[in-house]
């Protein structure tokens, strides 16, 4: 017999009989119908305490909002798509403006490059599938378009999210994004910087991935 | 407790814990290092249920593991179809043994020589390590507290902080002889160097290792909980990535993890929701450009499926791994987590850990309580730890006709002096001509008392027998 046969004859053939399953009641994780505005600055007030920065901008001044900021960083080198709709936006703006970092397309893949993205790029700069207010954390998707490790290798994440796309609580979010008719490869919470406090319990960031989250709320 | 620490785990021997207890107590900066640490986790999960209808929570959390458990068999097979549909290859395992094999065989078939590996409770169950150690393949631990154990060759000692037991002075040095790394007590120094090592490692590494927090059968979706990425980079960056986990983390639907998530983080570090959680329903589709090419999912048994055969033990298997029974846990707290010198130390040790390894070795264990409680008041599944090792206790001496042992190695306390007074002693209170003679007798020669009696007089002084007993001071104030 098979292990898999074995392991499920054990199961089935319970001594104890069968096992009466209880209803679960999923009301306790409702929380009211909150307004986009209150839904923002919970998510803001939250994200912000685990590290992460929140910019409130536009979509006509988002691209310049960023270049300032990466510029502070002192950001030489940033991965976008080459065909999602943020990362177009950055190519289309890089050939205008000379604020930004040097754009790079993540067009290839990693095995023909994996060293240069751990070792040269700065900036991963990714879309997001909205977010979610009650733990401040940005839903990620990464697919073809917007691969993987744009989100986790650089130094810095910089995540662009509509205010419109807020859900309050990650319930709320996978029911309104009928998440369970179909899954990604790949699905993602993100909630602040990459952080450890494996070390006496002090508080790192950046352990494995990015030491910095920057979240462009487009309103 | 350092005797210990220079030994690998299958060394250890779990049934010398009060050598070992009075060790960790007796070192102060043991004692310390979990006294801060837990204070902080405790104090931080309050904080984190704020605001909360807890119990509703705690009793949703309870509901969810016990519906999936109540549908076990028909939810790992859905789960191996969708997984199977989504391109992931599902194994099963009886045994740690046969687990640690199908992770061999993967490896053997893709000529892989180096493993990374993300934090699995599971795979230190099966000693995967050293077993592939062994194999000539080596793993490498990639979680920041893993990987400083891995280097001390130590154990966990704590299943989500498992290097709380050293301070940072411990780990500088640790580092800079192991690793090159300079002296020094910056954690930020010491985790940078750190995140430059690994990053080589997760380039070149051939497969990677993870656990499962919860694996979601209508999906095939396996979900990760972390912060530091690590996680992440072990399931995305080598071209093979293989996941182990216990048969008991299946549930039904997504749904189900909202809630089991909300109470799990919260519940271990008092954080709302960890950095990451990350759901993987495939490996990387032919147009992605990153990802795993091939996928594993090794469901391993290892005494779960006789955990699961009798209705009061069965809740044992609700646990999602959190930890707060042992935050809260005076007795942990006290001692550490190396004393019980057991893969899961702590009270859900205490309950899952004899069925592992049979209550002959793990003897010590459902008696390394107070019954205080706190655990039970804590878990965020509602497991009743205290009954449960009430019921190990039982267990372990064999118990009595209407609650016979069932659990492997039970017995292994039993005495027949202590069966036969007890047996004594239900006798005289069944029957009142005896039990008046009896304590007659006693009241009669209490002289003859001994002043010592084992354990009980080691802190405290023997009661002293009553000149009369109860019922014959009754009977004089009658007259």
């Amino acid at each position: 017999m098979s292990s898999k046969d074995t392991i499920l004859q054990r199961l089935r053939n319970r001594s104890g009989g069968e096992i009466t399953a209880p209803d679960c009641d999923f009301s306790v994780l409702r929380r009211p119908d909150w307004s986009t505005g209150e839904k923002l600055d919970l998510f803001q007030k939250m994200i912000e305490s685990v590290h992460g920065e929140v910019h409130r901008t536009t979509e006509s001044e988002w691209v310049g909002v960023l270049a300032g900021l990466l510029q502070s960083r002192g950001a030489r080198t940033m991965l976008v798509s080459p065909v999602q709709k943020i990362g177009l936006a950055l190519k289309e703006a890089a050939n205008s403006r000379d604020d930004l970092p040097d754009l790079l397309l993540y067009d290839e893949a990693i095995e023909q490059w994996q060293e240069e993205l751990f070792t040269t790029v700065d900036v991963g700069i990714t879309s997001t599938r909205g977010a979610i207010a009650e733990t401040g954390s940005l839903i990620l998707w990464p697919s073809a378009d917007e691969p993987r490790l744009m989100s986790l290798v650089p130094p810095f994440h910089v995540a662009v999210l509509y205010a419109s796309e807020l859900y309050a609580t990650f319930h709320e979010a996978m029911q309104a994004q009928r998440w369970h008719e179909s899954m990604p490869t790949n699905a993602l919470l993100v909630s602040g910087p990459s952080k450890t406090a494996d070390i006496e319990q002090t508080l790192v960031y950046g352990v494995h991935g990015p030491k910095e989250l920057i979240v462009l709320v487009i309103e | 407790m350092n005797t210990t620490a220079e030994q690998s785990p299958h060394q250890i021997d779990v049934k010398e814990f009060h050598p070992r207890a009075r060790a960790a107590l007796g070192d102060p900066q043991i004692r310390k290092n979990f006294r801060n640490a837990m204070n902080g986790l405790m104090s931080k999960r309050t904080a984190a249920f704020e605001g909360w209808d807890v119990e509703t929570l705690r009793d949703l959390g309870a509901n969810v593991r016990m519906r999936a458990l109540a549908n076990l068999p028909d939810l790992l097979e859905q789960l191996e179809q969708k997984l199977t549909e989504n391109g992931v290859r599902v194994h099963w395992a009886v045994d740690a043994d046969e687990a640690c094999r199908i992770v061999r065989d993967i490896c053997v078939a893709r000529d892989a020589k180096s493993v990374i590996k993300g934090k699995s409770m599971v795979s230190e169950e099966m000693e995967l390590n050293h077993y592939l150690h062994e194999q000539g393949i080596e793993a490498l631990e990639s979680d920041l507290g893993e990987y400083i154990v891995q280097l001390a060759e130590e154990t966990p000692s704590h299943i989500i902080m498992p290097a709380i037991h050293k301070n940072t002075d411990e780990i500088s040095k640790l580092l800079h002889e192991k690793t090159g790394t300079d002296l020094s007590h910056d954690a930020n120094y010491l985790t940078a160097s750190a995140r430059l090592q690994m990053r080589e490692k997760f380039m070149n590494a051939d497969v990677g290792v993870s656990g499962v927090n919860f694996a979601v059968a209508e999906t095939g979706t396996l979900c990760l909980v972390e912060n530091e990425g690590n996680g992440r980079m072990t399931t995305t960056v080598p071209p093979c990535h293989i996941a182990v986990t216990g048969i008991e983390k299946v549930v039904p639907n997504l749904e189900d993890v909202t809630a089991l998530l909300a109470l799990l983080t919260r519940s271990a570090t008092g954080q709302h929701i960890t950095t990451y959680f990350n759901m993987i329903s495939g490996p990387r589709k032919t147009d992605e450009l990153d990802g795993p090419e091939e996928v594993h999912l090794v469901l391993v048994d290892n005494g779960r499926s006789t955990i699961y055969q009798d209705d009061q033990l069965l809740d044992t298997l609700r646990c999602i791994r959190c930890g707060a029974c042992m935050n809260h846990c005076p007795v942990y707290t006290r001692v550490g987590g190396h004393t019980y010198g057991t893969t899961y130390p702590g009270p859900i040790g205490k309950i899952l850990m004899p069925h592992l390894i049979g209550l002959d070795e793990g003897r010590h264990l459902p008696s390394a309580s107070s019954l205080c409680g706190a655990c039970g008041e804590v878990c965020p599944v509602k497991i009743p730890i205290p009954d449960l090792l009430v019921r190990l206790r039982q267990e372990a001496v064999d118990g009595d006709r209407l609650h016979p042992g069932k659990v492997k190695g039970h017995g292994a306390k039993r005495s027949s002096v202590e069966a036969m007074i007890w047996k004594g002693w239900g006798l005289m209170h069944a029957k009142p001509a005896l039990y008046r003679f009896g304590t007659g007798i006693a009241a009669k020669f209490r002289k003859l008392q001994p002043g010592k009696i084992g354990g009980w007089t080691q802190y405290r002084t023997a009661p002293a027998l009553a000149p009369k007993t109860l019922h014959q001071r009754m009977k004089e104030r009658q007259q």
